[in-house]
């Protein structure tokens, strides 16, 4: 009696100690999260909205397995444990079609549900896809350098280093590429990630729901000052949009063929800078110099065969 | 002439390539300082003969399985000060300095390489040679000689990827070094060839593994043992060694391209002249996910184990199990596409591999529900091998929900590349890989050891690692919704990211101490042995590597044992079943050096391509040729004990 009594006390303190851990760490973490930005989950634009969602209903479906496994897991652990002897052990007990065919259905179920969520939603989400919207769309031509990033705004005629402005509410079309090692154009509060890469061109479509500033980064590792490959993208009133697209078109700064070869050679910590558009082509002369064998580019974009821009898209 | 004797002599190695920053010294420094203390205390106590003979020339897999463990460990270790620099580093934030991003970049590439290539895969080839052959009622390996090769060959590779440390630097690339970041271009220097050429050598040995256990499996079983008998840890191994016959050549041939990027200025992998980085992404990963499941399903078989053993049950849903193994094997061949659903590949690629991606977890899924039902109707007791089970059903089922999150490609643009990710896949191969790794070495320690491991340090070994992993992780998965990417040695600190990295940087520090309390536990159960030996089968185990002796002899079996059933040993302890004294000759394979002079001479080749020094390439590969022949061509490899003097080992049961 006594020694049963001492055990539980036992087994009583080191459940007291787990709790207390848990909480400890429960409480540690909500500390130091509370107050500070979840783009992911609290997102600012049409496709994050609908990306948070499908995270979210992904989630739920996958508790359907994991919450039985989990006390199934504890409650049947617990339940036939060797010192309990008021439960029944039949060591022959190891096969069970009925049981067998109920854990292989229903996953197949959940996954057959989420192949179907996948398939409308790859589709409907696909970065490629330009959005729907009354508004004319503005374009942005993303190039990725060592180690900052350059938006050049072919219809407004200017450029920007290391910060975005756009429209709220409007498209914008975002074309892709990388003059420098492989990077990747992540605007969390905006929309998922795509690939920036050497010699190719890729596209992602966004739009931000109101005015705010959200933060930018190259999510993939491109050498010595990767972490500085952040910026911030400003979402604006239309009219201060055209206000600041107006102004920056009167900088002194000129982005001319020889201005870009400079601004593309690697540094840390660049500046935010505008520029004023003098060469229209750089986006695609960006994309050319990996056509060809380091060195033999000699000729400027604008002689460039129309065959050899088709490979590009 | 002198530049030109130099050039020649060394390549582009210089006198300059010694001098390192301080941390890297010191740990350089200690390790050739360890290697040091090891050599003298070899030649104080007279050792060498017993090292040369008894371990370096050994053909028997169960010092060779006990040398790929042991090199596991210290690697463990190194991988693990990386991890906690990499998190040092993040919670400072530049407060204080600690590593440039140079350094740090070098860091996380080998964190990444070591714990894969050579944590992990040391642990499994481990296992597998310390238990595949007496689990199937085998004395040996197909192929003695070519399994003391790939050790020699794994040897290499982990030489190779330490010596960094003292000379030269290692990549910043990466674990998986995709180009054109890898290329010459940006990455003139010996970092990459490093990394190229340490993997390519111990993956050479992990191909001729692959081969020599696959052989194995299917040749050498017991008579009687079909395979619907076999013991799911020989399934799952079988599975295992199947996708590294068919995944590892890719690596080599990936490797193989890379190097010709970087040695002779070709264009596999790079845009000018028609190569294409794209193309290094999809190969590399055509052999990185079937690496995922050659290291989780030899896990899973030993969780198979496990569970049957401490419930007292057979487990549960035998066949299923098989099944749902072969479903896994083959479906990891078609899912590499959903580690870069961002490259921009159209919805429809995307959704088919997405999908394909999911469907894994359904026969994954089973494992789990069938583990669990093993326990039902039995009677579970919890040893440590229990709780590294109970752990990893845990922490596994989560990894599994993150994945089936990010096998959604709409989902992934979110949480790719970010450390969402990167807890994801630590929950994988900690809680998956590494927990597996654990409970199996527990489990089978008494076998090789005869004596079992402290069951206290244990336990309190297990409660460190697995509140560290959860304070480790979580942050990590939180610091993922805020937009954090990996592998970033530097943030804005307006984000407000240090407390998470500290509370990351503490959970480091909780697993260092379980990493503790493990190394405590083998030392003192080694010292203590004498009040813990054991019998053959000190779990009341089924499988037939427990009817052995404890240690098991060099043969492993006196009298190779008939196979009936599945759980043989289990039912024939019921029948009281005594093995038939009636004792032959055994043959069994001599030592042989001529593995290690193998694994010498693709070192030197190896130093020979990383600092560009023409006759070593020369002299390695030549040697390499020449030791091979000089192998195949002798008859003399094999000898006789024979029936009397087996008949008088066996009557020294129990002495050790």
């Amino acid at each position: 009696m006594y020694k049963d009594k001492k055990r539980r006390l036992h087994i009583g303190i080191q459940v007291g100690f787990a709790i207390f851990v848990a909480l400890l760490i429960i409480g540690a973490l909500i500390f130091v999260t509370q107050g500070r930005e979840m783009p992911v989950l609290n997102p600012q634009g049409t496709i994050a909205h609908q990306e948070r969602d499908l995270i979210l209903i992904t989630t739920g479906l996958g508790m359907l397995v994991v919450i039985p496994v989990f006390i199934m897991l504890f409650v049947i652990a617990w339940r036939y444990r060797a010192s309990n002897k008021k439960a029944k052990y039949q060591p022959h007990f190891d096969s069970h079609r009925g049981l067998e065919a109920v854990w292989w259905g229903v996953p197949i179920l959940v996954i057959i549900v989420l192949a179907v969520i996948t398939v409308i939603s790859t589709h409907a989400l696909d970065p490629y896809k330009p959005l729907d919207s009354k508004v004319k769309p503005v374009s942005v031509q993303v190039i990725a350098m060592n180690w900052k990033w350059l938006f050049i705004y072919p219809e407004q005629n200017i450029a920007t280093v290391n910060y975005l402005n756009i429209p709220k509410e409007t498209p914008i079309n975002f074309t892709i590429t990388s003059d420098a090692p492989m990077n990747a154009f992540w605007i969390p509060a905006l929309a998922g990630q795509v690939y920036a890469m050497a010699g190719m061109s890729t596209k992602l479509h966004v739009m931000a729901d109101g005015v705010g500033t959200y933060s930018g980064v190259s999510s993939n590792i491109s050498g010595d000052g990767f972490a500085d490959m952040r910026f911030n993208v400003h979402s604006m009133n239309e009219s201060d949009f055209a206000l600041w697209a107006k102004e920056a078109g009167t900088s002194a700064n000129q982005l001319s063929v020889a201005e870009y070869e400079r601004l593309s050679m690697p540094s840390r910590d660049t500046q935010k800078t505008e520029y004023v558009l003098v060469d229209k082509n750089l986006y695609n002369r960006a994309i050319m110099k990996y056509m060809y064998p380091s060195g033999e580019m000699s000729h400027p974009m604008s002689e460039a065969k129309q065959s050899d821009m088709e490979m590009v898209h | 002439v002198l530049a030109d004797i130099q050039q020649f002599l060394f390549g582009r190695l210089t006198l300059s390539d010694f001098v390192h920053e301080p941390i890297m010294a010191g740990a350089g420094f200690a390790m050739v300082g360890a290697l040091f203390v090891a050599l003298i205390a070899l030649t104080y106590f007279k050792k060498w003969k017993w090292l040369w003979k008894n371990w370096i020339t050994s053909l028997d897999p169960k010092k060779i399985g006990l040398m790929y463990i042991i090199i596991a460990v210290i690697m463990l270790l190194r991988g693990g000060a990386d991890a906690l620099l990499l998190r040092s580093q993040q919670a400072l934030n530049g407060s204080t300095e600690l590593l440039n991003a140079d350094h740090y970049q070098q860091i996380f590439s080998a964190h990444g390489t070591i714990m894969i290539f050579f944590v992990a895969m040391g642990f499994i080839f481990g296992l597998f040679n310390l238990i595949i052959p007496s689990m199937i009622g085998a004395r040996d390996v197909a192929f003695p000689f070519l399994n003391s090769v790939s050790f020699w060959l794994f040897a290499a590779g982990m030489i190779l990827i330490n010596a960094p440390l003292i000379v030269g630097e290692f990549s910043t690339a990466g674990w998986l070094a995709y180009p054109p970041l890898s290329g010459l271009e940006y990455n003139p220097g010996v970092g990459v060839d490093y990394w190229i050429w340490s993997l390519q050598i111990a993956g050479i040995g992990s191909l001729l593994s692959g081969i020599n256990f696959f052989v194995t499996i299917i040749k050498m079983r017991a008579p009687g043992m079909k395979m619907m008998m076999m013991p799911i840890f020989v399934w799952s191994v079988l599975g295992s060694v199947f996708l590294i016959m068919f995944a590892f050549p890719i690596l080599t041939a990936t490797l193989g391209m890379l190097s010709l990027d970087r040695l002779m200025g070709m264009h596999f992998f790079t845009s000018g002249s028609g190569g294409n980085p794209m193309l290094y992404v999809n190969l590399i990963w055509a052999w990185g996910h079937p690496e995922v499941y050659i290291l989780a399903l030899p896990a899973f078989g030993i969780f198979s184990e496990v569970v049957a053993t401490f419930s007292r049950k057979a487990l549960f849903g035998y066949k299923s199990m098989v099944w749902a193994l072969i479903a896994i094997t083959i479906l990891s061949y078609t899912v590499w596409l959903h580690h870069f659903f961002t490259m921009g590949a159209g919805a429809d690629v995307n959704t088919f591999f997405g999908i394909m991606t999911m469907i894994i977890a359904i026969p994954t899924g089973v494992k789990v529900f069938n583990w669990i039902f093993t326990m039902y109707r039995g009677q579970v007791t919890f040893t440590t091998p229990m709780l590294w089970f109970m752990g990893f059903i845990t922490t596994f089922t989560i990894g599994g929900l993150t994945g089936v999150l990010m096998s959604v490609p709409a989902a992934d643009f979110q949480f790719h590349n970010s450390l969402f990710l990167v807890a994801h896949f630590h929950n994988m191969i900690i809680g998956g890989v590494v927990f597996g790794i654990f409970a199996g070495v527990t489990y089978w320690w008494p076998k090789f050891a005869g004596f079992k491991l402290n069951e206290r340090l244990g336990k309190y070994a297990f409660w460190f690692w697995i509140t560290g992993f959860i304070v480790a992780f979580t942050p990590l998965y939180i610091l993922g919704f805020m937009g954090a990417t990996r592998r970033l040695d530097s943030y804005d600190p307006s984000l407000g990211w240090e407390g998470l990295f500290v509370v990351a940087g503490v959970g480091v520090v909780l697993i260092g101490i379980g990493i503790a309390f493990q190394l405590l536990q083998v030392a003192y159960s080694i010292i203590t042995r004498d009040q813990n030996r054991v019998g053959n089968d000190p779990w009341g185990a089924r499988t037939l590597e427990w009817s052995t002796t404890s240690p098991p002899k060099e043969y492993n079996f006196a009298v190779i044992p008939e196979v009936t059933s599945k759980d043989q040993f289990w039912e024939d302890k019921k029948k009281h079943h005594v093995a038939s004294p009636g004792y032959s000759g055994i043959w069994v394979p001599k030592n042989s050096g001529l593995g290690p002079l193998i694994g010498l001479f693709s070192l030197l080749f190896g130093i020979g391509a990383i600092w560009h020094i023409g006759w070593a390439m020369v002299v390695g590969l030549l040697g390499v040729v020449i030791v091979l022949i000089i192998r195949l061509t002798s008859d003399d490899t094999e000898e006789k004990i024979t029936a009397a003097e087996v008949a008088k080992r066996e009557s020294k049961k129990g002495a050790v």
